[in-house]
Formats: C-alpha cells, sequence, structure tokens
C-alpha cells in the first residue's frame, strides 16, 4: 500500500465513526455545533498522530505482555500534553469538551490504531495512518456537528441564517443519536451500491 | 434525603448513557440479548464502584498533598487497569460462576469511558466519599437501566422487517435516540 492510499483510508473506506463505529461517545456528546465538533477531532487528531509515531518507534523495546499498558501510559501521556495546551490557550473550548479531552485515553480508536497499526508499521506510515484516521474522525465530527448547528439552530461555524430558533431537539442530545444513526445508514446504502 | 435526590438525578435526569453519551460503545456492542446486558451491567457495576473508590483516595491522598493533580489522567486509568487485572484474577480464584457471567466483559471494561468518565466527575462535582459512592452506584443502574430497555427493543427488532442499509447500529442508534426523548421527560423532576 502506497502512503496516499495509507493517508486516505481513514476518510471513507475504513472512515473510524461511519464504516468502523469506533469511538461514538465523543462522537455524540461534543458535537453541539461545527467548530466543537472539529476542536474535538483536532484534539484527538494530535493525540493519534503522536501516540502513533511513539509507539512504532518504541515497538522494538517494548515487551510483548505489557504491550496494552505500555501503550495507554504513552496514549495518556499525550493526553495531558493536549488537556494542558488546551487550557492554556483555547480555555472556552476547553469548558465547552469538559472531560471529554481526559476520555481521549479511552477512545477505541487512539488503542485500535496503536494495536493493529503502529505496533507492526514503520515510523513514517505510523505517522500518516494517525493523521489519516484522526483527520477521517475530524471530519466525520465536523460533519455531524455542521448538521446539528444547521438544524437545531439554522446557522454554520455561529453564521445564522435564520431568524429565531430552529429545531431545538437536534441540538440536544436525542438529535444526537438521530443525526450519526442516519449518516450510518446512508453510508451503509452507499456502500452496497 | 440528599442521597435519594441524588440517585434520582443520576439514575432518570442525567442518564449516563442517554444524556452524558458515556459509555456508548458496549452500550450499542452487547445490548442485542437481554442476558449479555445483565452481565455487563453487573461488571460495569462491579469494576466502577470499586475504582471510584480507588481513584478518589489516590486523588486525595497522593495527588493533591504531592501537588501533582495534572497527572490526574494517566493515574487513574493505570489504577483502572491495575484494578480490572486484579478483579479479574481473583474472581477466577474465589468465585468460578461468576468468573463465567462477568470474565468476558472485564477485560473490555478497561477502556469503557463511564469507569474513567466517573472517576473524573466525581473529583470535578467535588464529592464526599460516600456521595462518590452513591454517584458510582446510581451510574451503573442508570447504564443497567438504558442498556437492558435497549436489549429489550432490539430483541424484539429481530423478529421486524428493517431496511438493509438501517440493520444494526443506525436502527439501534434511532432507538436510541427516542429512549433519549422519553428520559428528556425526567428533567425538572428534581
Amino acid at each position: 500500500m502506497n502512503q496516499l492510499q495509507n493517508f486516505t483510508k481513514g476518510f471513507f473506506k475504513e472512515n473510524p465513526i461511519l464504516v468502523l463505529v469506533l469511538g461514538t461517545c465523543p462522537t455524540l456528546a461534543t458535537t453541539t455545533s461545527t467548530l466543537n465538533g472539529l476542536g474535538m477531532g483536532i484534539a484527538t487528531t494530535f493525540v493519534l498522530a503522536c501516540s502513533n509515531l511513539a509507539i512504532s518507534l518504541l515497538s522494538g523495546v517494548i515487551p510483548d505482555k505489557v504491550r496494552i499498558p505500555s501503550f495507554i501510559v504513552i496514549i495518556a501521556s499525550f493526553v495531558t500534553i493536549v488537556d494542558l495546551l488546551m487550557q492554556a490557550y483555547v480555555p472556552t473550548l476547553y469548558e465547552t469538551l469538559g472531560i471529554f479531552i481526559p476520555l481521549i485515553v479511552v477512545n477505541c480508536i487512539v488503542l485500535g490504531r496503536a494495536e493493529a497499526f503502529a505496533s507492526k508499521n514503520d515510523a513514517f506510515s505510523s505517522l500518516i495512518d494517525g493523521l489519516g484516521m484522526g483527520l477521517g474522525f475530524s471530519m466525520a465530527l465536523g460533519i455531524v456537528g455542521a448538521i446539528r448547528e444547521l438544524l437545531g439552530s439554522g446557522s454554520i461555524f455561529g453564521f445564522k441564517f435564520i431568524a429565531g430558533d430552529g429545531v431545538l431537539i437536534f441540538i440536544l442530545a436525542p438529535g444526537a443519536f438521530f443525526v450519526l444513526g442516519y449518516l450510518i445508514a446512508i453510508v451503509n446504502k452507499i456502500k452496497k451500491r | 434525603m440528599e442521597y435519594i435526590i441524588l440517585i434520582i438525578a443520576t439514575v432518570f435526569v442525567n442518564n449516563i448513557v442517554l444524556t452524558q453519551f458515556l459509555g456508548i460503545c458496549p452500550f450499542l456492542g452487547v445490548s442485542n440479548k437481554v442476558q449479555t446486558a445483565l452481565g455487563m451491567t453487573g461488571a460495569v457495576a462491579f469494576v466502577q464502584v470499586l475504582s471510584t473508590v480507588c481513584t478518589y483516595l489516590v486523588h486525595v491522598y497522593v495527588l493533591v498533598p504531592l501537588g501533582i493533580s495534572f497527572m490526574q489522567t494517566i493515574t487513574y486509568i493505570l489504577v483502572i487497569a491495575a484494578l480490572v487485572q486484579m478483579v479479574e484474577i481473583v474472581l477466577k480464584k474465589i468465585s468460578q460462576p461468576l468468573y463465567q457471567a462477568l470474565g468476558i466483559f472485564l477485560p473490555l471494561i478497561t477502556t469503557n469511558c463511564t469507569v474513567l468518565g466517573v472517576a473524573l466527575l466525581v473529583i470535578q462535582k467535588d464529592f464526599t466519599l460516600v456521595q462518590s459512592v452513591v454517584y458510582a452506584i446510581s451510574n451503573s443502574l442508570g447504564f443497567g437501566l438504558a442498556l437492558i430497555i435497549l436489549a429489550g427493543i432490539r430483541e424484539q427488532l429481530e423478529l421486524a422487517d428493517v431496511p438493509e442499509a438501517m440493520k444494526g447500529v443506525p436502527s439501534s442508534l434511532i432507538i436510541a435516540g427516542i429512549l433519549a426523548l422519553a428520559f428528556m421527560g425526567f428533567s425538572g423532576i428534581v
């Protein structure tokens, strides 16, 4: 597989949310608006790319039996870095995302890529894989966020199209489930063709 | 009285799955049958209460006195992972039937966000140790409630004629959305 395919597979063919259905918790919780969704996506992308790189560099040193705990410690370190950086530079976004930033540690995508890809491949392709998967994740979060923001408050990136409120339910919890459910169904339909 | 309000608020009003979006993976993954849903709920409840107590004590007696509360995430995930491993070993030794019922779910729990999520929320909300335990128990009840309702509906849905593309995850998500709508009816009672 060449590096371009390696990079782009996360966008559609193996999209972590829409096809593999991993990491649904942040997808549902942080997508009340496009910007929140993208912010969460970028934080996860950073952790994914860095942990993939570190794990593939260290995979020769880590004994096979303790590899999962070691991976988790490496991932948790990068999550702590992101957590502190966001607290310092984007405090409002940090407030909105709240508990879901430390919870990147238990996002199945990150550990999944570490185990399935980074521990078996060289550093450069692991970095590309992490970036591609992370951007695919961000893209899906952005789409869900955009749909919810458009229907729920009639705006996109905070610019309002209509006066007054939209269909409020899409900003609230049930809307998250509906939007993601129908998105995955549409992707299933396209895949079948 | 204070504890009863806390329990009702966490189980119904702020249900951990349907309004806080924690633990969606097991919620979608093991909700095919009511039986497995019960097993998962038991395992989560057990680990969640134990890990909340441990992480709370670690936070109060180790992280805060040493001034290293920024190490929270790393320490918590290590404590939880070690705990899950230990519970698995102890259960295997002392109670074979219980191990058989919960065994396969235990390794999955380390990466279950409800466990780490509740441990973090307890600190964020400034709870006392007793409040934390009550909070952990009621959150596992809320998780179990949502999981078992969904499993019950999905068992019935197997007989229904669902469009091909909606089978599996999409239909579960739509059901979860309707459940979340129903649970919104509880808001305002506490």
